[in-house]
Order: structure tokens, then C-alpha cells, then sequence
């Protein structure tokens, strides 16, 4: 006997099962139309490849996966396409999606399917793509597509055929076991070949189906698979659950059980596997258990996936007075139907048409006294009465803390709770709000990224600006002074220059920067480029593993599948394009140098000036001797002559001016607080540049104003002085002056332009 | 065919709050039966007070709050409040004793505080502190058993019990003669004498069956009754275990070999005064306790504890109410750090974990 293990909780719900257990699995007369969702439970929605008017014959491809996960859709019975349109199908949201409408010509025409006699003789790979073309999803409830989760990485050790269908008045599972346990075998030793033959492979079945159980177990010897019957208990079905009971092991949260080497599969979809190798035949039908006070008959049918309810109930003898609820599935975790016209899907195991003495109704909820009845029974060993509190309080931190999330919705807890409170409501709505405000807060983080990027973008602009405003003044300046200094009074220019040492440093900074700042500006945005489509991308893979984890499914998870390429494409499209940038090396380190070089200068001594001067006329004069020694073309080394001579006259003549200077001139021309006079200064022009960019256009023009209003006053005593002296740049100044009052002009005039539209505004807005 | 929305779980098991509550008063059966015996009607008048002015308050504070008051009354939460009281009240105590006590209880806190399953102290335990902090000598005033009883003297029957309630107090009462000190008191006020010499003096001790005369068959019924509600899974044993666990632990570390100064053998402290009330009645009241298993053992063992410090170095001879209140304080913290190890998870979590970003 195998040693199987315990889960926590659990309830023991009536059974219910043995109505429907009466009689063997029968078949339902072929209905008149047929409506097939294209939305799946999980995944994406598949892509219809019919329109209507087609003519198709049974088990042919209607529709194709939607996505990497999503799964196809094939003609139940042959007849014509008469519509792909809106319609109701049994999910809880209620909502109506797209569907296929087929309506039946009766003679039931089936596409040759090409079957693989003998599985052992083709690779898994092949027996994956038999599964993937026939469109087999999870029977179990879930409905994931098979092939998807069968295409898995790791090695699986042990196969758990689920066979335990603990929810009362569910006997689909039962009656397949009884019925066909030679293909449910064959079908397991299908998977085990396809999944590279795990160590273990088990049929768990609950003990309250001793029929099953004996019949699996003979179909069973000879195999490597082992029968294991397990106590009845809700929710020992629930995957994780019967994981535990035949393995001891526990899926970690968040996790899948692939990761710990464990696959799944409900009964029903290994005999839906079997059908799909052996005989090549699609997923178009499924067993379906009718049951309830509200139907005559309580029995299984095979029923064509796409069959309305309404046939099924009919068939079964559905009387809807005597009806107070319509669920498909269990009563504990199934879904609750308001439309008869609504298709049997591959999730449709049981439809229960209840009595009022079935389905009494609920009282209203008292208030909660936390007797600990609803932990006693959790199977995930949660404490449902903190969650229920929490989630009525709105505190989702704690929620969480309480793992709100790894609630499995078996409704274990709000079976037994005495006040009747429907926790499992409080618990779907709170992970739903847990979702949204995760999804708001992600959504506002990237919003103000954006924003800070694009304020960052504009200080950035405003600072170029202004360096590039301030350079050209000071090559003005500059060109000043070197026009002063051609006038060959050194007197003026050692006047000039230490007035304008920080001047020099700050054009040569701003030139550099002006010159560099374009390729790394581009380079830098389209380092942002990559960053924002990244971001995108991993927000909308976010968003899709969310759906996965939700088990959402149709548009929306297309939708997002979509958007996953979308990203993915331009996310290789910015990174191209920054591999193609290659922003020009030298110019990127000139900037620095060059001021460097120049802040040398400055702070050499009249000396040093001299004698680097003098070292740097000797070279050239070298490398000239050098080119006229190797110069062949007599022209040419004369004109090298030539050269060399006034070279060397310079160098006469620097070598006199340095004898002249003696030691007198060992004086820095500018010294350290200049220096620092000329950081300061670049550190206020950019911190300015900064402060105008947060500005309003107002205050910019304000701004603008004032300092144009104290240039235009310093322009008039500059040009009162010159005028006392009888300067010779009166004329310049006087241009000069004029130009500043026109500029001053015109800014005070949009000033006010500005301010009669937001005084127009105001007036408007009440 | 009525076809409603509904979420899943569509069925829901036959037990409801007021049949739990039910339960709790039928297991209070046995243990009434004790005390009635020994010590007469007064506890059963006790009840009767207090239920009548637990369901006008609650009535009328329902009203007040414009609820359904019927609706409200028929979960049978202020009678088992009204019950407990009753029965941990001294038997044969004046009626406005009674009243103020429920009155407490059911206006001040359970309803100021939100009401059925909001409020943080267990409300029988308040009106119980009130009243002996209030009202020390009635409070302290207990009947002698039956048969201790001097020669010649009876308990009063039901009318005289009655009209003893009702219009005359015990204290200045021709009833002196059938009151007398509990085994908790008689301990306590031990003074010199080795544990055999006192047992051996006392007729509380001499008598009884097994420790207490008169107390331990009370004590032994609430523990039937408390076996019974933990048979019908009205709550799990991990409180009553732990503060019967704790009270044993601290009366075995301080029996001190049974000399003068000993705190009493584990048996007499769990078979007098309120212990098994407490364990099973009160200890267990869920809302004002622990959440988890875990928590409420330890919750039920700090009570436990708490109980042995007041009896044996306190300045009250039994101390199930104030401990009770004491670990209703704790409660809420229990509750962040007892979380049960959830499936799929390594080791249990903390309440107080932030969800990560």
C-alpha cells in the first residue's frame, strides 16, 4: 500500500452522486446548431479561419490558437457556417463573446483523421503535436491548453492522473473510469512516453468510487501505473491538493508544479489525449453530467462541445419550475447560469439543475464571530476569518500578509462558516482590488518617469542654451581682446587678460559642451529609447503573467500577446539603432582637454608662457629640419626654408623677450580664486538655466525683463562715460544701447500679451 | 424558474450561528446542575436576571441603532453572555447585583464597542469586574455547600431564594449561617499550616472527592459540557488546553512540596473556583481571543498563568476575569505573529509583513 499524506481542512459536503451513477454514459441526439467561443478560459482567443457560408465536415479546424497559449477550435459535426458572432457563454462575468455558430446538415461527416496505431513508435515530440493539433485543453475545470503544459522543460518523476472529482454531484470522471479505463491507461502511458516516462505514474481516485477504482486497477496490471485510492474529502481534487496527498509535497506559492517535477492531468483529458493519438480524432466532445431535483433523468451524457444547454437540460428532462439555481460545475466551486442558450465548453463537467430543497436560499449574513471554523476547514491552512476581516476593512497589506493569494477559492470556508458570510466573495474581490491598485500604482510610476524625464529634457535644453548664449558672448569678447592685443599695447593686454581668465575658461567649456553635448544628447535619448521600450515590454509581460495567473482569458489576454510582440519589435528596433550610434570619440574628450589646456595657460606664469613657447617653436622647427631633410620637390624645400628661418627669427625672438623678463615674471597671470571665480560662475549660469527651465513662461519673460532693464542701465552709463571721455567705441556703445532698449521693448510687450490672455482666461472660466 | 445570481459556494453546511450559541447553552447544563446542588438556586435565579435584562438591552440598543431587533435577538450571542454571567456570579446575590453586572455586559461591552463580533473584551468578564471591583463584599459573599452546612441548617428553597434575591441581601441576612469561605479564600488566608494539616481541618478539603467540596463536582460538569462542545467542533482545544496547561505548570513549579507558604496542588486549582467555567466558557469565547490554533494556545496559557500569579500572589482569591481581560489586551498582538504555515509556503508568515514592491 503507498503511503499517501493528509491536507489540512477539507469538508464533507452530501455527496449527491450516486443519481446520476444509475445509468451508463449516453449520447444526445444530434441539436440543431451548434455555437463555438472562440473565447477560451485561458489564453489567448483562437482566430477563426472559417466565415460564414463555409461548408465544413466534423473534427475540422475552425479556429486556430490565438497565441502561444490558446488552443484550436474543430467542427463538432459537419454542416455550414452560418455566423461568427456574440454570444452567451458560461463564464462567471456573464459576459457574451464571440462565437461561431455551425448549424448541423444531420449527416454528421467526419474529416479523415489519421490516428498513430502505435504510439511507441513515434517520438514524444510528434505525440505533442497530435495533442496540440486536436486541441485538447484541462477537462478538469481549468481548461489550459494540454499541449502547452505537456511542452515543459523540466523532467517530470511522477505523472498524477486526477481522478478524484471530490465535489459533490460531479460523476463525469467516475463513469469515464468505469467505462473506459482501457483508454485511460493507454492514455497515461501516452503522456509518460511524451513526458520522457516519469518514474511514477498514479491514478488518485477518491475511495467513494470503489467501481472505478477496481476497474482502473485490472486495466491497470501489467503497467507501471499505480492505481491509488485516496479518502474522501473536498477539495482532495484541487491540484495542489491531490499533488500533496500522493506526494507530500507542496507547490511553492506563486510556483508551478512542473517545478517540482510533478504533471497533473485530469482523467478526462488523458482519455481526450488517447483519442487525439490513437485515432487523430480533435477535442469535440466531453462527458457531461446532468443532475439534479430539477431534471427527470440524472445521468452522463457525451455531449458535442458547442451543444446548448438548453438541448442538454431538455434531453434530460429539465423541468424549470422546479429549478432554484443552474450550476455548472459543483455547487462549491461552480458557475452559476442565467442563460439556457449558452454552449457546453470544455469546462462544462456537471450541470446541476437544483431544487430549492437543494439549493435553499442563503440567509443574510451575520456578523462574524471568529469561531475558526472556516480555518479549520481551509485546505491551504489560511486563517479565512483575518482574510474576511482585512478584506471588509480594506487593508490589503495585511491581506497579503495573511497570503490572501494563495486562497484556491474552494469554498471550503464559506461551507461552513455559521453566520453565512460568502468569504470566497469578499476574497475574489479583494485580490481583483489588490490587482487594480497594482496595475494604478505601476501605471502612475511610469507616468511620473516620464514626466521626470521629460522635465530632465528640458532643463538639459535650457542649459545648452545658455551655454551656448554665453560662448558666443565670450568669443565676442575674446575676438575683443585679441584685437586689443594686435594693437601692440601690453599694457592693455595684461589688463585684459585677468579680466576675462574665467571668461576664456567658461567659452572654451561651452564651446566643448556645445560641441559634444549634440552626439551625447542623442546618444542619451536613445539610451532612453531602449530604457522606455523596455520598461514597456516587461510591463505588458507583466501584465500577461498576471492574466496567466488569474486564468484570465480571451480578448484581453490576445490583446496582450499583441502588445508583447508589439514591444519586443521596438525594443530590438531602439537597441539597433543605439548599436548603430557610435558618437565621435574625439569630440566627446575634447571638451575637458581643451579647458584644461587653457586653464594651464592661464595660470602659467609670463615665464612658463615663454618657455613653453620657446620648447614649442624649437619642435616645430625641429620637424621642419626633419621635412626639409627628406623634402625631395626644390620648391618645396624652399618654401621649408623659408619657414624654418621666420621660425627660427621667433624663436630668436622669445628667447630675448625671456632674458628681458628675467625673474620678474614668475607671477601667475590668473590665479586660484579666478579659477574659482570661473567655476562658480558656470555653476550659476547652469543652476539659472535650471531655475528658468521650472519656470512659467511669465516668470521667464519677467526674468528676461529685469535683467534686460539693468543691461540697458549699465549700457547707459558705459555710454555716459564714453561720452565724457570722447571714446572711440561711443558709436558701438550708443548701437548697442538702442538695440538692448528695443529687445527690453518687445519683451515687455509680450509680457503684457501674455497677461491680457490669462486675465481673458479668467474672465472666461467662471 | 428562478434564476439568480449567486457566487460559488452554492450550498452551505446546516450550522448557524445561533445553533452554536445553542450549543454553548445546552453544554452550560451539566455544570448548573453542580452548582444548584450545592449550593442551591441562586445561580439558576442568576441566569434568569441576567437573560431578561441581556435581551432587553440588546433589544433595546438594537432598536436604538435601527436594526432589526428580532433578527438580532434570535442569535442567542446575549443570552450565552447572560448565562456565563449568571453562572460565575456568587449564587443567591442580590438582584441589582445581577442587573448591573448584564447591563455592563451587554450595553457597555459588547454593543459600545460594534457589537456581536466587534467587541475586544469578552463582555460576561467585564460585567464580572465591574461588579467585583464595585461591589467587593457581595461579590465575595459564597454559600457553603450543601452538605457542609452545621447541623440543622438548609439551603433556602426556590421562594426563599426568591425573596433573598429580591428583598433582602445576604449580608445583613438570616442566612449568615450558610455562607461561608471558598477553598480558593481558605487557601489563601492560610497562614502557618502545612497543606495536609489545612486539608486535614477543613471540611472543604476533608469532604470532597477529590480536592474542593461543592467545587470540583461544579468544575467537573463545565469540563462535560466543554468535552461536548469540543466533540461538536464548537472550537478547537488548543485554548482550554493551554490554560489548563499553563495553571497546572505554574501550581506544579509552586506547590513547594506542600508546605505553609504553598500556592495549592495543581488538582484543587483546577477543580475550584471558575476554572473549568473559564477553560471551556470563557476562554474559548472566540471573538474577544486569539485567531489561529497557535495563537489561541498561547493565549489560553498566558490566561492559565496569569490566573495561578492573582490566585496564589493577588489580592483576590480567583482571577479567571482579570486574566481573561489581561490576555484580550494580547490578543490582537497573538494575532500578527501566530499565523499559521500557509500551503506553499516554507514557514509561517507575520501579519505585519509589507507586500513586496
Amino acid at each position: 500500500m503507498r503511503k499517501i499524506w493528509d491536507i489540512p481542512g477539507g469538508i464533507h459536503p452530501p455527496e449527491n452522486k450516486t443519481q446520476s451513477t444509475q445509468r451508463p454514459i449516453a449520447s444526445l441526439p444530434l441539436p440543431e446548431y451548434f455555437y463555438l467561443p472562440l473565447f477560451q478560459q485561458v489564453g489567448a482567443a483562437s482566430r477563426a479561419i472559417v466565415d460564414a457560408g463555409d461548408k465544413v465536415l466534423k473534427g475540422q479546424l475552425l479556429a486556430t490558437p490565438g497565441g502561444s497559449i490558446g488552443t484550436a477550435v474543430h467542427a463538432p459535426t459537419s454542416g455550414n457556417i452560418i455566423g461568427i458572432e456574440e454570444h452567451a457563454i458560461p463564464h462567471p462575468s456573464g459576459l457574451k463573446t464571440t462565437a461561431i455558430v455551425l448549424a448541423a446538415d444531420g449527416r454528421d461527416e467526419w474529416l479523415p483523421c489519421d490516428g498513430i496505431a502505435d504510439y511507441r513508435t513515434v517520438s514524444p515530440a510528434t505525440l505533442l503535436e497530435k495533442v496540440r493539433a486536436a486541441g485538447v485543453t484541462g477537462l478538469g475545470g481549468a481548461s489550459f491548453p494540454t499541449a502547452v503544459k505537456l511542452d515543459i522543460n523540466q523532467q517530470i518523476s511522477t505523472l498524477i492522473v486526477n481522478g478524484a472529482e471530490c465535489e459533490p454531484y460531479i460523476t463525469c470522471d467516475d463513469m469515464l473510469m468505469r467505462e473506459r479505463a482501457a483508454a485511460i491507461i493507454e492514455g497515461t502511458l501516452m503522456v509518460a512516453r511524451l513526458l520522457g516516462n516519469p518514474a511514477e505514474l498514479l491514478i488518485g481516485v477518491e475511495d467513494n468510487k470503489p467501481e472505478a477504482i477496481d476497474i482502473l486497477t485490472a486495466a491497470a496490471s501489467g503497467t507501471a501505473i499505480e492505481v491509488v485510492e485516496i479518502p474522501t474529502k473536498y477539495p482532495s481534487g484541487g491540484r495542489k491538493q491531490i499533488i500533496q496527498i500522493l506526494t507530500g509535497k507542496e507547490v511553492s506559492s506563486g510556483r508551478r508544479s512542473g517545478e517540482l517535477g510533478v504533471m497533473c492531468l485530469n482523467v478526462g483529458t488523458i482519455y481526450a489525449i488517447q483519442r487525439a493519438i490513437r485515432f487523430g480524432e480533435p477535442l469535440i466532445s466531453r462527458i457531461v453530467t446532468v443532475t439534479g431535483e430539477a431534471c427527470a433523468t440524472n445521468a452522463n451524457y457525451e455531449v458535442l462541445l458547442g451543444t446548448p444547454i438548453r438541448d442538454l437540460l431538455q434531453h434530460a428532462g429539465f423541468n424549470s419550475d422546479r429549478c432554484a439555481n443552474l450550476v455548472m460545475g459543483g455547487p462549491l466551486m461552480g458557475v452559476n447560469l442565467l442563460d439556457l442558450a449558452m454552449p457546453v465548453i470544455q469546462s462544462t463537467n456537471c450541470l446541476v439543475a437544483g431544487s430549492q430543497r437543494e439549493f435553499p436560499p442563503l440567509p443574510p449574513a451575520q456578523p462574524c464571530i471568529r469561531c475558526g471554523m472556516c480555518a479549520e476547514a481551509c485546505p491551504a491552512s489560511l486563517l479565512p476569518q483575518q482574510l474576511y476581516w482585512y478584506s471588509q476593512a480594506k487593508d490589503y497589506d495585511k491581506a497579503q500578509a495573511h497570503s490572501l493569494f494563495d486562497c484556491i477559492e474552494c469554498g471550503a470556508c464559506a461551507y461552513v462558516c455559521p453566520s453565512t458570510i460568502p468569504l470566497v466573495q469578499y476574497y475574489r474581490a479583494t485580490k481583483a482590488e489588490i490587482h487594480k491598485l497594482e496595475a494604478d500604482r505601476k501605471k502612475a510610476e511610469r507616468a511620473r518617469q516620464r514626466f521626470e524625464f521629460h522635465q530632465a529634457r528640458l532643463e538639459k535644453e535650457e542649459a545648452d542654451k545658455a551655454a551656448k548664449r554665453e560662448a558666443r558672448r565670450l568669443a565676442a569678447l575674446e575676438a575683443q581682446s585679441k584685437v586689443s592685443e594686435t594693437s601692440n599695447t601690453p599694457a592693455t593686454a595684461e589688463e585684459t587678460k585677468p579680466q576675462t581668465a574665467d571668461d576664456l575658461i567658461k567659452a572654451a567649456m561651452a564651446r566643448a559642451e556645445a560641441r559634444k553635448a549634440s552626439p551625447e544628447l542623442q546618444q542619451a535619448k536613445l539610451e532612453r529609447g531602449v530604457e522606455a521600450a523596455r520598461n514597456r515590454l516587461q510591463f505588458v509581460e507583466e501584465k500577461l503573467a498576471e492574466a496567466h495567473r488569474e486564468q484570465a482569458t480571451g480578448e484581453p489576454v490576445e490583446k496582450l500577446l499583441v502588445k508583447v510582440d508589439e514591444a519586443k519589435r521596438k525594443l530590438s528596433e531602439a537597441e539597433k539603432k543605439l548599436a548603430e550610434f557610435t558618437p565621435n570619440p574625439v569630440e566627446t574628450t575634447a571638451a575637458p582637454a581643451v579647458a584644461d589646456r587653457i586653464a594651464a595657460k592661464i595660470q602659467a606664469s609670463p615665464r612658463e608662457q615663454l618657455e613653453s613657447k620657446i620648447a614649442g617653436l624649437q619642435q616645430r622647427i625641429a620637424t621642419t629640419e626633419e621635412k626639409i631633410a627628406g623634402a625631395t620637390d626644390e620648391t618645396v624645400k624652399a618654401a621649408l626654408i623659408g619657414g624654418l628661418e621666420k621660425q627660427q627669427a621667433k624663436l630668436a625672438e622669445a628667447l630675448q623677450e625671456l632674458d628681458a623678463l628675467g625673474d620678474g615674471g614668475n607671477v601667475p597671470v590668473a590665479d586660484a580664486p579666478a579659477l574659482d571665480a570661473a567655476a562658480s560662475a558656470i555653476a550659476r549660469a547652469q543652476e539659472k538655466a535650471k531655475a528658468m527651465a521650472a519656470m512659467s513662461p511669465e516668470q521667464k519673460l519677467r526674468e528676461a525683463i529685469e535683467s534686460l532693464s539693468g543691461r540697458v542701465e549699465k549700457a547707459r552709463t558705459k555710454l555716459a562715460s564714453a561720452r565724457e571721455e570722447g571714446s572711440e567705441h561711443m558709436d558701438a556703445l550708443a548701437t548697442a544701447l538702442q538695440k538692448l532698449e528695443e529687445k527690453l521693448a518687445s519683451t515687455q510687450a509680450e509680457l503684457q500679451r501674455l497677461s491680457a490672455d490669462d486675465a481673458e482666461k479668467v474672465e472666461k472660466t467662471p | 424558474m428562478i434564476l439568480a445570481r449567486s457566487s460559488s459556494p452554492h450550498q452551505h453546511a446546516p450550522l448557524n450561528t445561533a445553533q452554536v450559541m445553542q450549543y454553548v447553552l445546552l453544554a452550560t447544563i451539566p455544570g448548573l446542575v453542580g452548582l444548584t446542588w450545592n449550593f442551591g438556586w441562586g445561580s439558576l435565579i442568576n441566569i434568569l436576571i441576567a437573560v431578561v435584562v441581556a435581551l432587553a438591552c440588546e433589544a433595546g440598543i438594537m432598536a436604538l441603532r435601527q436594526r432589526p431587533v428580532l433578527y438580532y435577538l434570535k442569535d442567542y450571542s446575549a443570552a450565552v453572555t447572560a448565562v456565563l454571567l449568571g453562572l460565575a456570579l456568587p449564587p443567591l446575590a442580590p438582584w441589582w447585583l445581577v442587573v448591573i453586572g448584564t447591563v455592563a455586559a451587554i450595553a457597555i461591552a459588547k454593543h459600545l464597542y460594534g457589537g456581536l463580533g466587534y467587541n475586544p473584551f469578552n463582555p460576561a468578564m467585564i460585567g464580572y469586574v465591574v461588579l467585583l471591583i464595585s461591589f467587593p463584599v457581595e461579590m465575595t459573599t459564597w454559600i457553603t455547600p450543601r452538605d457542609l452546612l452545621a447541623e440543622g441548617v438548609a439551603l433556602p428553597g426556590f421562594v426563599e431564594s426568591l425573596q433573598l434575591v429580591f428583598f433582602q441581601g445576604l449580608e445583613q441576612g438570616t442566612l449568615d449561617a450558610v455562607t461561608g469561605a471558598t477553598p480558593l479564600d481558605t487557601f489563601k488566608h492560610n497562614t502557618g499550616m502545612l497543606v495536609e494539616q489545612l486539608y486535614a481541618k477543613e471540611p472543604l478539603f476533608r469532604e470532597a472527592d477529590i480536592v474542593s467540596y461543592g467545587w470540583e463536582w461544579s468544575n467537573l460538569g463545565f469540563l462535560l459540557g466543554g468535552i461536548f462542545l469540543l466533540y461538536k467542533k464548537i472550537f478547537t482545544w488548543h485554548a482550554p488546553v493551554g490554560m489548563l496547561a499553563g495553571l497546572t505548570l505554574m501550581a506544579a513549579l509552586f506547590y513547594d512540596g506542600g508546605s505553609s507558604t504553598s500556592g495549592g496542588s495543581p488538582l484543587m486549582h483546577l477543580f475550584s473556583g471558575a476554572t473549568m467555567l473559564g477553560a471551556f466558557f470563557i476562554v474559548t469565547d472566540p471573538v474577544t481571543s486569539a485567531s489561529s490554533n497557535k495563537g489561541r494556545l498561547i493565549y489560553g496559557a498566558g490566561i492559565g498563568i496569569l490566573v495561578y500569579i492573582i490566585r496564589a500572589w493577588g489580592n483576590y482569591p480567583d482571577a479567571v476575569a482579570f486574566s481573561v481581560l489581561l490576555m484580550n489586551f494580547a490578543a490582537p498582538l497573538l494575532d500578527n505573529y501566530t499565523l499559521p504555515r500557509t500551503y506553499g509556503h516554507s514557514k509561517p508568515r507575520k501579519a505585519t509583513e509589507k507586500p513586496k514592491e
